[in-house]
Formats: C-alpha cells, sequence, structure tokens
C-alpha cells in the first residue's frame, strides 16, 4: 500500500538521502551526550567513599516509592501534581521519542513489544500524555513567569535567578510534544485525505485537535510539516537530552541514582571516613570535607541532581528566620563549583582550594541545627546533614570554631558537660525529690534493671532539672527498678559529634558504654530526645533505649501508671514534635498518646506543621551556646504557630524544646496566655497515687 | 621571626567552683580541672598569626610541675613550633621575680626576636612580662591588643588605656609584650590536634640547665611571701541575693527600683 506521505527515512534532504542526517543526528547526540556525562562524572572519581551499594532491595523501594510513585510530590500540591503528570508523560513519552529516532532511517519501526494490541493502547497513551505534558507545562510556565511562588526567588547574595533556564525547558518540552503531534496528525489528514485507513485517534489530544485543524491543508504543504517536524523534534531531542546536564535539569537523568543511593536510615551521622572503623581514626591524615573532593561520591551525586525546586529551604527553619543558611544553595554552590572546577568543555581546573570562604562560609555552616526538615522534604533523596556535619569536622580540625563554642566543648572535654559544673553534682536535682521517690545511684554499687539516662541539661539546668524529677516519679509510680549513672554519666555527645568534634564524641560516647555496661542494668529509659537518638543509633552494644513516652504509654496501658482527669478542661494543649524524637526516630504517636491518656484533656494539632513537617525550636545541646546571626528566634514562630492554631498549652518531649519554646513565649510576649510543658511533668501531675 | 610565648597552667575559673582551703593557705585544689591561662591562648594565637605572616617558629614556654606539659602540649597543638617546660623541685614556690628569672635564663639559652606574655593569669599578679623585660633590659608594653609587623627591628603595637582609649606606639625589637585578650579569636584546639603532638618529645629544663642558683628562685628566692588567703568579710551595705536565677532577677530589679536605679 502506498503510504499517504513520504516518511522521513524515504525523503531526500538537500539532494542526500534524509536517512544518512537521521543516522547522523542520534550518532552525534548520543556521542556528545556521553562525552558530557563522562566529563560530570570526573569529580565523583576523586571523591571520597561512600557505602551505598548495601541493602539492595530497601533501596529497590525507594526508587518504587520516591522515584517513580513521585511519593514526596504531593506535599507541595499543584507543583507536585504538575510534576508527576510531567514525570508520567517522560517516562510514556521515551519510548515514542526511541521509536521516532528509528524511523529516522527504518520505515515503520516499532519497538519490541509495541506492536499488537498493547501497541494501539500505548499509542492512545502516549496521545494523551503528550496532551497532558502540554498542559502541565503551560501550567508550569504560568507559575514560574507570572505567579512566581516565592520559594523560587534567589536572594542576591546566592546569585541570579534561574527562570530563564526552567522556561527554556519547558519550551522545549513543548516543541517535543507539538512535534511530535504534527507529524503524526499531518499523516492522518493525508491519509483521511486520499481516502485510506487511519487509525483510531483518541478524541480531545492534541494529535485529534491538530488532525481537525489540518483537514483541509493540501498534500504538499502536510507532507512538508510531516517533514519539517520530524527534523525539528530529532534536533530538538537530541539538544535537549545533550542541555540536561549543563543544570538543574540534570536531573531527568540522575534522579533514579540518587534516589537508589539516598539515605536509608534517619536520625545516624556518617562516619568520619567509609571504610574506616572508630579506632583507626587517629590514622586519618584529614577529617571532614575542607576542599570539593572531601565530599563523598553520592554527596556530589546530590548537588548533581538538585532540581532547585527550593522545598528543602521553604522548611528549612534557619531559613525562615534569616540565619545565613538556605539548603537549597548548598546544593546549588555546590553544583556550580562542581561545573566550574570540572566543565564539560576545557580542563579540569586544577589545585583544589578550600571551600570556607569561597563558597561556603562559618556562619551557614553553623547555622544548621540538624533538624532534617529539608531531608525530609528533598523529593529527591538530597542528604545536608551529614555534608554539614563533614564541614564541620573539617572547621573543627583546622581551629576553626566561634568562642561562644569553644568555651563549652572545653568544658565537655573536662568536666563532661557544657556548663563546666562540678561532675559529683550531676545528682543535685535527686534532692529536691521526697522520700517515697528513690532514685538509686548506680555508680555507687547499686543495681537496677533499668538505667535512667538523664543527659547533661535536665541535670544541671535549674528548670530542666523539673524534667528529670518527673522522669523520676513516673518511674517510681509504673513500680520500675531505676537508677542513674550519677558522677559516672557523662554528656552523650550527641551535638558534640554533630557540631564536627568527633574525637570528643568518641571520648564521651567510649565513657558512658563502659559506665552503662559495668552498671550491668538490662534496659536504658531517657526523657531527652537528643540522649535517646545517640544512644539508639550512635552507641554500640547498649542494652535496649526507649523514650519515657513509649515507657508511659506502655504503663498506662497495663494499668501500672493510673492518671487522674485533666483539672483544666477548657485549655487546649499542642504537642510539639521534637526534631530527634520525631523525624529522626519517627516517634509520632507514642507522646500523643502518651497524653491523650490523660482523661478530659483537650488537645489540638497544629495543622500543616506537626508530625514530620514539625518545626524546629531552635535547636538543641551545643546550639543553645551558639549566637547566629538571625533576624528573630525560630522558638518564636513555633510559639505563633501554637497560638494560631489556638493552642493554650504547648507539650513538648524534649528538655531542649523547652529551654527555647519557653524562652520564645517570654520574647514573643505571650506571658500569661501561653504556657509550655514537658510531657513528662503534666504525666506526672496527673498521676494518680491513691492506692485501690 | 622567633617568638616565645610564656604560658601558664591555671584552674580554670569557669569550670570550678573555687573555695579556700581550711588552713587559709591556697585553694581547695582537689577537684579542679585546670587549662592554659587565657591571656597566654591570646599571645600565642597572635604569634601563630606573625608567623604565618612573615615566618620564623614558635616557641611554648611554661615554669610549672610535670602537669604543666599539658599545657605546653595544648599550644602546641594550637600550633606552636617548638615547647619548653621549666621544672625543678627548686622551682616550686617561686615568687614573680623568681619566675621572672626562670624565664630570663630561657630567654638567653635561644635566640628570640620577640616574647609574648598574658598581660595577666587568672591567679597572678600581672607582673612577669615587665620584670622580664627589665632583667633582659628590651623595652616593653602592656595590655597590648593589636601588633602591626613594620620590618625585622620594629613593631607598632596599639595598647588599651583605661575608659576604652587606643594608644598606637613604635617599639625596637626584641621586646616583651604583653597580650591582652580581644587582640585575635584564638583557634579550636580539638582532641584530634592535641593527640596529634601527644608524643612530641617536650624537654625539661631544670635549674642546672638553666644555670640558676637554686635558692635564687623558688620558696627560697622569694621576697613576697603569701601570709593569708580568705574570702573577704561582709561589709556594711552589701547584701548577697540569693535563690534561683529568676529569684534573683527579680530581687534586682525589686533593689533597683526601691533605690531609683530605674523607673
Amino acid at each position: 500500500m502506498e503510504p499517504a506521505l513520504i516518511s522521513p527515512a524515504s525523503t531526500v534532504l538537500f539532494g542526500i538521502p534524509a536517512k544518512l542526517i537521521y543516522i547522523l543526528i542520534p550518532l552525534v547526540g548520543i556521542g556528545v551526550f556521553a562525552y558530557i556525562i563522562g566529563r560530570r562524572l570526573a569529580p565523583l572519581l576523586k571523591a571520597t567513599p561512600d557505602e551505598r551499594f548495601n541493602r539492595i532491595p530497601e533501596r529497590i523501594k525507594s526508587v518504587l516509592k520516591i522515584w517513580l510513585v513521585q511519593w514526596r510530590h504531593p506535599r507541595y500540591m499543584l507543583a507536585g501534581i504538575v510534576h508527576i503528570f510531567l514525570f508520567a508523560g517522560f517516562l510514556i513519552l521515551g519510548a515514542r521519542s526511541t521509536q521516532l529516532v528509528f524511523i529516522g532511517f527504518v520505515d515503520g519501526f516499532e519497538l519490541p513489544g509495541l506492536g499488537g494490541a498493547f501497541g494501539d493502547f500505548y499509542n492512545i497513551l502516549k496521545d494523551y500524555a503528550a496532551t497532558w505534558v502540554l498542559v502541565a507545562v503551560v501550567i508550569a510556565a504560568v507559575r514560574r513567569g507570572i505567579f512566581k511562588p516565592a520559594r523560587y526567588a534567589v536572594p542576591p547574595q546566592y546569585g541570579r535567578e534561574h527562570t530563564w533556564e526552567a522556561l527554556l525547558v519547558l519550551g522545549l518540552i513543548a516543541t517535543l510534544v507539538i512535534t511530535e503531534s504534527l507529524f503524526e496528525a499531518s499523516l492522518v489528514a493525508a491519509q483521511i485525505q486520499k481516502g485510506l485507513h487511519t487509525d483510531f485517534t483518541a478524541p480531545l489530544t492534541l494529535v485529534w485537535l491538530f488532525k481537525h485543524l489540518l483537514r483541509s491543508t493540501s498534500l504538499s504543504a502536510l507532507q512538508g510539516l510531516h517533514s519539517v517536524t520530524y527534523f525539528i523534534h530529532e534536533i530538538t531531542f537530541f539538544f535537549f537530552l545533550c542541555f540536561l546536564p549543563m543544570g538543574k535539569h540534570f536531573h531527568v537523568i540522575t534522579s533514579i541514582f540518587n534516589v537508589f543511593f539516598m539515605r536509608l536510615d534517619r536520625g545516624n551521622v556518617k562516619p568520619v571516613r567509609y571504610g574506616v572503623a572508630d579506632d583507626k581514626l587517629d590514622d586519618l591524615e584529614s577529617f571532614g570535607v575542607k576542599v570539593f573532593e572531601d565530599f563523598t561520591w553520592k554527596h556530589m551525586l546530590d548537588f548533581y541532581t538538585c532540581a532547585d525546586c527550593g522545598r528543602c529551604s521553604d522548611r528549612c527553619p534557619a531559613n525562615a528566620v534569616s540565619r545565613p543558611l538556605s539548603p537549597r544553595f548548598i546544593s546549588i554552590k555546590g553544583r556550580d563549583y562542581a561545573f566550574k572546577h570540572y566543565p564539560w568543555i576545557g580542563s579540569n581546573g586544577g589545585e583544589s582550594k578550600p571551600l570556607l570562604d569561597d563558597i561556603y562560609s562559618e556562619d551557614e555552616i553553623w547555622s544548621c541545627t540538624t533538624c532534617g526538615a529539608c531531608e525530609q522534604e528533598c523529593p529527591l533523596g538530597i542528604e545536608y546533614i551529614d555534608k554539614i556535619v563533614d564541614l564541620r569536622r573539617g572547621m573543627v580540625e583546622d581551629g576553626i570554631v566561634p568562642q561562644s563554642l569553644q568555651k563549652p566543648l572545653g568544658a565537655l572535654e573536662k568536666r563532661g558537660n557544657p556548663w563546666g559544673k562540678m561532675e559529683r553534682k550531676r545528682i543535685d536535682w535527686t534532692k529536691e525529690l521526697s522520700d517515697d521517690c528513690p532514685v538509686k545511684i548506680l555508680e555507687k554499687k547499686e543495681t537496677a534493671d533499668t538505667l535512667y539516662f538523664v543527659d547533661s541539661i535536665s541535670s544541671f539546668d535549674d528548670r530542666m532539672q523539673k524534667i528529670a524529677q518527673a522522669t523520676a516519679r513516673i518511674l517510681n509510680a509504673a513500680g520500675i527498678d531505676f537508677g542513674i549513672l550519677g558522677k559516672a554519666e557523662k554528656d552523650s555527645g550527641h551535638e558534640v559529634r554533630r557540631f564536627g568534634e568527633e574525637m570528643l564524641f568518641q571520648d564521651l560516647k567510649d565513657h558512658n558504654t563502659d559506665a552503662i555496661l559495668d552498671s550491668g542494668v538490662k534496659m536504658i529509659v531517657t526523657a531527652d530526645p537528643h540522649a535517646y537518638n545517640a544512644l539508639k543509633k550512635e552507641y554500640r552494644d547498649l542494652p535496649p533505649v526507649e523514650h519515657i513516652s513509649q515507657t508511659i504509654l506502655r504503663n498506662v496501658k497495663t494499668g501500672k501508671i493510673r492518671l487522674k482527669p485533666a483539672e483544666d478542661t477548657d485549655k487546649a494543649y499542642v504537642y510539639h514534635d521534637p526534631c530527634y524524637l520525631g523525624r529522626h526516630n519517627s516517634l509520632y504517636d507514642d507522646p500523643r498518646d502518651a497524653i491523650d491518656t490523660i482523661p478530659g484533656l483537650k488537645r489540638i494539632e497544629m495543622e500543616g506543621n506537626c508530625r514530620d513537617r514539625s518545626f524546629c525550636c531552635g535547636g538543641g545541646g551545643l546550639m543553645l551556646f551558639y549566637e547566629p546571626e538571625e533576624e528573630q528566634r525560630m522558638g518564636v514562630l513555633r510559639v505563633e504557630m501554637a497560638k494560631q492554631a489556638g493552642a493554650n498549652v504547648i507539650v513538648t518531649a524534649c528538655p531542649f524544646c523547652l529551654v527555647n519554646i519557653e524562652d520564645a513565649i517570654k520574647v514573643a510576649g505571650l506571658e500569661g496566655g501561653m504556657d509550655a510543658i514537658d510531657l513528662c511533668e503534666l504525666i506526672a501531675e496527673h498521676l494518680d497515687t491513691k492506692k485501690t | 621571626m622567633e617568638i616565645l610565648v610564656c604560658v601558664k597552667r591555671v584552674p580554670d575559673t569557669a569550670e570550678n567552683e573555687i573555695e579556700v582551703n581550711s588552713d587559709g593557705s591556697d585553694i581547695e585544689r582537689d577537684d579542679l580541672v585546670y587549662s592554659v591561662n587565657e591571656w597566654d591562648n591570646y599571645a600565642v594565637e597572635e604569634a601563630i598569626q606573625m608567623v604565618d605572616k612573615v615566618g620564623g617558629s614558635v616557641t611554648v614556654v611554661s615554669v610549672g610541675d610535670e602537669d604543666a606539659e599539658e599545657v605546653v602540649r595544648r599550644e602546641m597543638a594550637m600550633g606552636g613550633d617548638n615547647g619548653i617546660l621549666l621544672s625543678d623541685d627548686t622551682f616550686q614556690g617561686s615568687d614573680g621575680k623568681g619566675i621572672a628569672t626562670l624565664l630570663k635564663a630561657a630567654v638567653e639559652k635561644g635566640k628570640y626576636d620577640l616574647i609574648l606574655t598574658g598581660a595577666q593569669a587568672d591567679d597572678g599578679a600581672g607582673q612577669v612580662g615587665g620584670m622580664l623585660a627589665a632583667m633582659l633590659d628590651v623595652p616593653y608594653a602592656s595590655v597590648v591588643n593589636f601588633i602591626e609587623i613594620l620590618d625585622d627591628t620594629k613593631l607598632k603595637v596599639g595598647r588599651e588605656i583605661e575608659g576604652g582609649n587606643q594608644e598606637l606606639n613604635e617599639i625596637d625589637l626584641p621586646c616583651v609584650l604583653s597580650i591582652q585578650t580581644g587582640i585575635n579569636e584564638p583557634r579550636y584546639v580539638g582532641i584530634r590536634g592535641i593527640r596529634k603532638v601527644a608524643s612530641v618529645e617536650i624537654p625539661v629544663w631544670g635549674a642546672s640547665d638553666l644555670g640558676i642558683a637554686a635558692d635564687s628562685v623558688g620558696g627560697t628566692g622569694a621576697q613576697v611571701k603569701r601570709l593569708d588567703y580568705f574570702v573577704p568579710e561582709l561589709g556594711e551595705g552589701a547584701e548577697i541575693l540569693e535563690g534561683s536565677m529568676e529569684e534573683v532577677a527579680e530581687k534586682l530589679i525589686e533593689l533597683l527600683k526601691a533605690k531609683g536605679g530605674i523607673k
């Protein structure tokens, strides 16, 4: 049967068979693309090691959930839905684009598996895909060009806007779907005019629309359109392919790999160097990240993968209070560094120079509270905490530590707590407890089943000692045989590690581990989420660790703890998720359920800012000592969120949150209208101690 | 430039509760933690920064018992090139002049363009720097908070004057400068840094190494002797507020209001 129009493979262009040109275009395109990718891989080959080829089933699960199903995208509803349509369209049209490349030199080419009935279905699907992609492109362009959501703005200190790149790429995508549809529609229109058989055209698709528009166009014009759209499609396709690795659209290629290799655990911090055991750290020549090549290859891949969507910074508490940190630009600046020093064309740029004072600043790196909101949000599995910690490790080794942090670090080294208080005063909080609330001191040769690991702030801080006292009362009420380490306890070192002083952390960890194992306890409980996270994720070979909220809940359920009804039922309580309980340890429900065990207590939520979207109070541990540049306190924003939700009492489950929130209530001028209380205090107040 | 920095190991005032012992001869030292005297730390940092600019080396010296080695080592971890410990049983109980005599002897065993001390020590009298300069017969500037190297023979130094005023001087090398805090931001010394210099040999010089007559220093040579050590009696009109931080602050505000200090 005579085709209605001459196919691309049979066309003659400028006197030469188009076939040759259509073989040449993909060869050149793929060649250039492979070369660019090779150049882009150059820094990754010089990077430090990373362990990401393990736990393959979990990694495949990440790819299916976060990459294929785009799990995190609807957290930003409109942008997320638009992206899901674009992404699905890309996946579907990928096969069509591949087929088109071959059609340039093989008439009527069909990809294996795309013939027959499935082929018919696919043809309908891809026509709808092309159509919704164009709609999505229009919506995206209108958002970018006209509505300009605030999170895409580039503050002057971080360079220029990338809107042009976004619009160019949207233009390229539009060109691809329009030319593909016109290429097909022109053929169908010609077939109709010649009275030949036509395939079914799905209604309301671009092809369907163009078919109708081209109904009365002359055959020669249709032939021209058919040939020209094919040519434009091929050129655009390969230009697009080679343009992807030039900027933020590199994620189109790297995302599947980045998600496959993404962080599987939460709350942990990467080792100083993968493959080097803790007791071999002294042999390492250098600690942390000082030059670009000190990053691991995964962290470099993160830089390449950042799509500049701004979600991390939109949820970053440091960014929200105008500290000089925006996680998005940690990535963008890293990527720009890689592009500049490892360009796709020309020679790689010489000696590596320190990143500090080049692309990153000291205050920027110290501003992070490691709350994890950025990583929770990133739809591409980009990591920030480990990068920040590694940069801090480099700074600590070079002595670049603000004076405000040197004092507490020195005190931690000498006294095992950041205030430099005497070791023997670690038990002073127990003195205010009544006789019916005994606390064993395990360091004095007493034994107990359970260790209550108090940690520094609840041991020494006047206000936070009340949390320790409440915890002791709860443990006694539950009939738990427990004790504390007393002066044998040192700071858990949770923030010491996160502030980059790895060796001090190792010393504290070794000391506490020995003390805990010597005490012979079978179980550890703590009311400090930072200690909980350290003991659970960073210490080794300890008895099981639980947070007090879990202890409370279990003992209320078994009836060992009985609670009185709430006295003030008019008050609305709201629970603030501490970062190291919620995001880093997924303990969202236990503290809430524990609060709800108090009969008659009214609890509300800070909708949109709770659970894994909780907003950091300002940071714990050493962050209490750091003096950041900021326009206001994170805690103040948090307290305002609680007020907005209609709460009168903020319940936390972390002593650091309580410090920050109580301060913030005063700063925000909400004294009298808003209270803060720790979960342990709330439960202890409601303990029903009447004997039954 | 060859720079010698004199450092002292002192009880850390921020991390101790200082109490006078029962017979009033000294403070309770059982539960104390020690560190390098804060002013000396600034002096070492300044010396390191100067050597970074113009080359040379930094030597850190301390007078004390074997425990004083830890502060010499810490300052070497900071970036000092050499360390010397002046230690001998006969040095114990030295007064300021005795310490200066020992340091002078150490200075004369080397060849230094510049000698730095802290402006004072947490537990000291701020006297050693000046005495050392006089004994060496070199110029001296105290409470220095700014140094600029003019050439091989001269420095420009700034001094803090009472009332927040600043004075600028030119001083000939070699000289002794006593350094005020705030002249720089001393770098952090981490556990790793200290471990790196853990095995570096620090020479210990005694009386014979320094060529000093044992009876000219130490308790026997001291011409200033401590008679007593005590917390002053609460005087007329003095009141110590007690209670938690909030309570103290509240009482203070009340008092200030009552006396017309604030309205």
